[in-house]
């Protein structure tokens, strides 16, 4: 669905008043990945490190500096138009709806941009008024609806011409929690039941759990990790997290091998490094204290980035 | 066109739900039009002919010109506010329909009151062509809608290579207005009443010449008084073809350089 080869995008900056100084910017430097039929993949990276001008080239708002790239078939940057045809795009942080328009007649344009048939129009409408919970607003304008309620809209407008291929620059950016859930509700059924293939960037990395299997991750330009969440996980060997709920107060728990990271009255957190049997610690931690409840908590993602980071040495020393 | 025109539609709607606002915005944009007309008739107050040419003469360039200007206006006056979109990013969500970015640019906002301008232009030459002290043959018959058109199609032209501009240097809004607005009030009067050097700066470099002027001699069946070749006087078309195909090129060399804005 998207094939990517080698692509880098440099960008020349101007600075200074007077004396005008040109400095390359290499925005995305020797970037390849393959997106196949029907994957749900998230791509992650700081502010500045890329993903934004990704997007952008695959959907051909801008033409690469050198490497190749084709999504649906089509080299977007020649293609633009046509390829628009064959994908959704929606950006978080801007509608593609009419401001002053009911929701209603902002889709019916859109059908009339696409040239969906009118009888197909109207079974997709109808299937995403319902998917998406849009039948409340729809007769009310576009700068009357609230985010969540935008974004809903603006997912129905991206999806009305039913595309294969569904990118999403950031699209809970600002959302509460409950639109975040119909939205990422939503999401997991377009993929799974229609098949759409989805890529998705964000910051927000419950997006990233709740829904993909697949993660890249880039770091200034370049693909810092691509696999599955769940090899990130063990390959940068973050620790678990033992939760351990004592009878009554003490003072941290002494173990071989294991930091106490945070104590709170009878609470106390227990990093578990990788490799070590999370079974014998607890079996350890039993025989010498009174346990009233206890939890085993994989490392989240933001801790497994930010180490990912700190190997690749994004971060420096943070 | 049948998008430009569902899009159009589309804001002519939304401005339509502030009515009052839309009839006023366009009362306002007639009577500002008009002012130019109180211009010409404030300088016929004092002397009968305006570097050789009568009232009547003068008002048939001024119609012809400000009617094409007018008409360029309404259809691609949007392309203005190029920069604006490429400074907000909204440029972006333009770009991933399967639509030309002109035309959703262009039909942008479209509003009734760009077509008031059309009104004093309009009537002006309903007054003014049955009285033009010319014979009228069928080639100056014919010759009026071909300057019409060829002006239409220069301005608009003219709107399309400023906004071109607008994808490399997002500020220069206020330059380009100087082109497109500026180059309309310049041909509303005899291009005799300008320095020689500069005509021909209208003529050979931005093309504005061709609006009303060169047509216009022929229809007036005037010499030139700057002594240039008369086939220049049929050459309008060409001129709006061949500036046309400038304008698209330029266009598209500013979609490829265009740049995005972070995020």
């Amino acid at each position: 669905m998207i094939e990517v080869r080698d692509v880098r995008k440099t960008f020349t900056v101007r600075s200074g008043r007077l004396r005008r100084r040109r400095t390359m910017v290499r925005a995305v430097d020797g970037v390849s990945f393959t997106v196949r039929e029907g994957e749900f993949v998230g791509y992650l990276g700081s502010n500045g490190a890329g993903k934004s001008t990704t997007i952008k080239m695959l959907t051909g708002i801008l033409t690469p500096t050198s490497g190749s790239v084709r999504v649906a078939g089509l080299d977007p940057a020649r293609r633009r138009t046509a390829l628009a045809r064959r994908i959704g795009v929606v950006f978080g942080q801007r509608t593609t709806l009419w401001w002053d328009l009911p929701l209603r007649d902002s889709l019916t344009l859109i059908r009339h941009l696409y040239r969906v048939d009118p009888v197909e129009h109207r079974r997709r409408l109808e299937e995403l008024t319902e998917l998406l919970d849009l039948g409340p607003f729809l007769g009310t304008p576009v700068r009357q609806l609230s985010l969540g309620q935008r974004m809903r809209g603006d997912l129905a407008a991206a999806l009305l011409h039913a595309p294969p291929l569904l990118v999403l620059d950031e699209p809970t950016i600002g959302l509460d929690v409950v639109s975040k859930a119909t939205v990422r509700g939503f999401l997991e059924r377009l993929n799974a039941e229609h098949g759409t293939t989805i890529l998705l960037t964000t910051h927000d990395l419950g997006d990233i759990e709740r829904l993909c299997r697949r993660v890249m991750i880039i770091d200034r330009g370049r693909l810092a990790y691509d696999g599955d969440l769940e090899r990130l996980r063990t390959s940068v060997a973050a620790d678990r997290m033992l939760v351990v709920d004592l009878a009554r107060p003490a003072p941290p728990v002494q173990l071989d091998g294991i930091g106490v990271e945070r104590v709170d009255g009878p609470r106390q957190w227990l990093r578990v490094p990788r490799g070590m049997n999370a079974a014998a610690v607890v079996a350890a931690l039993a025989r010498r204290y009174e346990i009233a409840d206890i939890a085993l908590r994989e490392p989240d993602i933001e801790e497994v980035v930010t180490r990912l980071y700190r190997t690749s040495g994004a971060f420096g020393a943070e | 066109m049948r998008t430009y025109g569902l899009l159009a539609w589309t804001w002519l709607r939304a401005a339509a739900q502030y009515p009052a606002s839309m009839l006023l915005l366009g009362l306002a944009t007639a009577m500002v039009a008009a002012l130019d007309l109180a211009g010409i008739a404030l300088l016929f107050a004092h002397t009968p002919r305006i570097a050789g040419f009568t009232a009547e003469e003068v008002l048939f360039l001024y119609g012809t010109s400000a009617m094409s200007f007018a008409i360029a206006d309404t259809l691609l006056g949007g392309t203005e506010r190029l920069g604006e979109h490429v400074r907000r990013g909204t440029l972006d969500t333009m770009l991933v329909r399967p639509v030309s970015p002109l035309i959703q640019i262009a039909a942008e906002e479209f509003t009734p009151r760009r077509m008031a301008k059309l009104l004093p232009p309009a009537a002006v030459l309903a007054v003014v062509l049955p009285r033009l002290p010319v014979e009228w043959t069928p080639g100056r018959i014919a010759m009026v809608p071909v300057m019409l058109v060829s002006g239409v199609v220069i301005f608009a032209a003219i709107w399309v290579l400023t906004a071109s501009v607008q994808f490399v240097v997002i500020e220069v809004h206020p330059a380009t207005k100087s082109i497109t607005y500026g180059g309309a009030f310049l041909t509303q009067y005899p291009m005799t009443l300008y320095a020689r050097e500069f005509v021909r700066g209208m003529t050979f470099v931005i093309p504005l010449a061709f609006v009303n002027w060169q047509p216009g001699l022929y229809v007036l069946d005037r010499p030139d008084p700057l002594g240039l070749p008369e086939a220049l006087r049929l050459a309008s078309p060409a001129v709006a073809v061949l500036l046309s195909a400038v304008a698209a090129t330029a266009w598209r060399a500013g979609l490829r350089h265009y740049r995005s804005t972070g995020s």
